[in-house]
């Protein structure tokens, strides 16, 4: 068991792309950090670098205090999972999870010992004699993970375990380490695009994209505070509204409206010399229907009232959208995000508001829906650098 | 397994009707297959178990296994069957370790990837006699560059342990590029997640590629092999070119060269045929045997 220390790793290929550039992150002894981020921004090149799969092009990498760079990665006494679970085609399930025991030149009895010990864990007692090719999606998965713990490592580095696993399985699975990496306690680097796993497996989540380290926290402080727009895009689902707004004299007018701001709020905008032009965000469990909101809060909340485009009703809330009379708003971050969820492969719709609202709503496809949300929610960016305007407050 | 074998009990009139037209429709191709490759083998057989000289056609008369006694109690035939399998054991040997090398070096390569994979493909490129020529004069006392280089006063080509070596490293190099190129697209099936995976278990290069790499290309590692080793054992034009078979350096394919078509022995002639058909058979058989599962078409590898 160890910590892991990057110090302004960077890693850039020789045909000139940079992959990583000053990422800077400490995992404490037993942390699960998970890094996140959309396709290409550098977190399995940032796993592969800790693994020693890549070289670091400069900065230093520390693995329990000790400095990693020019290590052989045999030499770093980690374990990693792959995407592919990489098992060796021509070796039992046995032979798979002795292996890097058998290289560790361990004698056989302990060898043993330990296989059976990590079978037992992983419910894999039946299969031990069986090669990869005659295994589910499920039970290679959990091979490989077998191949990973029995070493007791100093740390495990995940390169996205579950994302080959249907969506079912994903969601047992993720427990499953989620429990084993508690009980094992040892220090592991998760990698994955899928920001579920994200919020609900790591204690703490680095957010990537383009090679940078935007953010690091606790999953709620990223959802309760992003420090960017990227941020505040990625984490949450749906994603949280974006629209265009202007400050004058504290009132700031949107497509949603104008909304005089709080105190704190203003106070927050002035302290981070805030320009006129601003980018609003809001999440679309903030909303609710007017209808449902009691008198005394009405008052203080904004309301706006659009015609319902669709309306999902998931049993438990409904998510109600409505057309916006505006673009979409557009930022270099937004537009990748944009582009990571696929929705540049729509059809152009202009912008909507995506918004979750109580089961009880009345809301119907077509009818006029008023929504009300509470301006304290909000966050606003700056639409230059992407910088959330609203943290100080 | 068992569910298979069940489904194939339980053929469907349908099924058994539509594989009945597929035999049909094989029919004339597999029909065409025997008469030009069977007949041939059947014939030479034939006529090997014949006294058959074209130049005593009046002789000729069946004399059943005695041209294969003949044969095989004759010092010529082991002689070239010496000959044959030290040079295709050691030049199978050397190209598959060179080739191996050559197919590491061709996958790997980042810059001038085309470029390499072209300029190593070059000897596989020229014709086996022109090759053989331009070795016989490198060779040749007095005017061959190697032969003024290496052996200034002797006749490397007369002498039959040079003449051998000789032989092989023309062997060698024409074809360890056709290794190179088997073993190329065996290594492409060697993912690269298995590679570090293996590395952050704790192997070595060595390791690695003893481990993973070399199980997991058994199948064309199997391919290669055979293909050359074959190959190598009927090895005749480079023979041919560099010492037509002088100071007992004949292969099994020149022995049958000489006495058929030159010796005009039709009987002896396909006797020898029909042993080297038989020891090809043996190799292909012991290939397939050694490496068990991995051969392709075995069930192991249907079922992957």
């Amino acid at each position: 068991m160890a910590d892991i220390v990057l110090d302004k790793v960077s890693k850039k290929f020789p045909d000139g792309t940079i992959a990583a550039s000053d990422v800077d992150l400490e995992v404490g002894d037993g942390e699960f950090v998970i890094l996140v981020g959309p396709s290409g921004c550098g977190k399995s090149t940032t796993l592969n670098m800790i693994a020693g799969l890549e070289d670091i092009s400069s900065g230093d990498l520390y693995i329990g205090g000790e400095r990693m760079n020019d290590k052989a990665p045999k030499d770093r006494d980690i374990a990693m999972v792959f995407q592919s679970y990489a098992l060796y085609p021509n070796m039992t399930v046995r032979e798979n999870m002795s292996f890097p025991l058998r290289l560790a030149k361990l004698d056989k009895a302990t060898v043993a010992q330990k296989v059976d010990e990590a079978a037992r864990v992983l419910e894999l007692e039946q299969l031990l004699d069986r090669k990869p090719a005659n295994l589910s999606g499920g039970q290679r998965q959990r091979v490989a993970m077998g191949r990973a713990i029995v070493r007791s490592p100093k740390a495990y580095l995940m390169d996205e375990p579950l994302s080959n696993l249907d969506a079912k399985l994903r969601v047992q699975m993720r427990t499953q380490v989620s429990r084993l990496q508690k009980q094992l306690g040892t220090t592991t680097v998760y990698v994955t695009h899928d920001q579920t796993e994200a919020m609900t497996l790591g204690d703490r989540v680095v957010v990537m994209r383009q090679g940078r380290v935007q953010q690091v926290g606790p999953p709620q402080e990223l959802y309760d505070s992003p420090a960017n727009l990227f941020v505040a895009g990625f984490i949450g689902s749906p994603a949280m509204n974006f629209v265009h707004a202007r400050l004058t004299d504290g009132q700031l007018s949107s497509v949603l409206g104008d909304v005089s701001l709080s105190g704190s709020l203003r106070r927050a905008l002035a302290a981070s010399d805030a320009p006129a032009d601003l980018i609003l965000g809001i999440r679309p469990e903030h909303f609710e229907d007017a209808g449902l909101v009691d008198e005394a809060h009405l008052g203080t909340g904004a309301r706006f009232e659009g015609q319902a485009d669709v309306v999902e009703s998931m049993g438990s809330d409904k998510y109600v959208y409505l057309p916006l009379a505006a673009e979409r708003a557009s930022t270099a971050e937004l537009d990748e995000l944009a582009a990571d969820a696929g929705a540049t492969d729509l059809p152009a719709s202009g912008a909507q508001l995506v918004t979750r609202l109580s089961a009880e709503s009345p809301a119907t496809e077509g009818a006029q829906v008023r929504v009300w949300f509470n301006p304290e929610k909000i966050h606003l960016f700056d639409p230059e650098t992407g910088r959330n305007l609203t943290l100080a407050r | 397994m068992t569910v298979l074998q069940e489904g194939r009990r339980q053929l469907s009139e349908g099924k058994r009707a539509e594989r009945r037209l597929g035999w049909l429709l094989c029919a004339p191709a597999a029909v065409v297959m025997v008469a030009v490759t069977g007949w041939p083998i059947i014939y030479s057989v034939w006529l090997s178990l014949q006294r058959y000289d074209l130049r005593f056609p009046a002789e000729r008369e069946f004399i059943g296994l005695s041209n294969y006694a003949a044969v095989l109690s004759n010092g010529f035939w082991w002689n070239a069957f010496g000959v044959t399998m030290l040079i295709t054991v050691v030049s199978v040997a050397v190209e598959f370790v060179l080739g191996f090398a050559l197919a590491l070096v061709m996958h790997r390569t980042l810059v001038g990837r085309g470029l390499v994979r072209t300029s190593a493909l070059i000897p596989y490129g020229i014709v086996t006699v022109v090759a053989a020529f331009s070795w016989r004069y490198a060779w040749t006392p007095g005017t061959g560059y190697l032969a003024n280089l290496v052996t200034p006063d002797g006749a490397p080509l007369t002498e039959r342990a040079s003449a051998l070596g000789i032989i092989i490293v023309a062997e060698i190099w024409k074809t360890t590029p056709f290794m190179a190129l088997l073993l190329m697209a065996g290594l492409a099936l060697v993912p690269e997640d298995l590679l570090k995976a293996a590395a952050v278990d704790g192997a070595g290069a060595w390791q690695r590629f003893r481990s993973v790499m070399l199980p997991v290309m058994k199948p064309a590692i199997l391919v290669a092999l055979l293909f050359r080793t074959l190959d190598a054992f009927r090895i005749f034009d480079n023979i041919f070119v560099l010492t037509a078979g002088a100071n007992e350096t004949s292969s099994v394919s020149m022995l049958t060269y000489n006495n058929l078509i030159k010796g005009l022995n039709l009987g002896i002639g396909s006797t020898l045929s029909v042993l080297i058909f038989i020891a090809v058979a043996i190799i292909a058989f012991i290939f397939v045997r050694l490496f068990g599962t991995a051969a392709p078409g075995s069930a192991e590898e249907g079922r992957r």
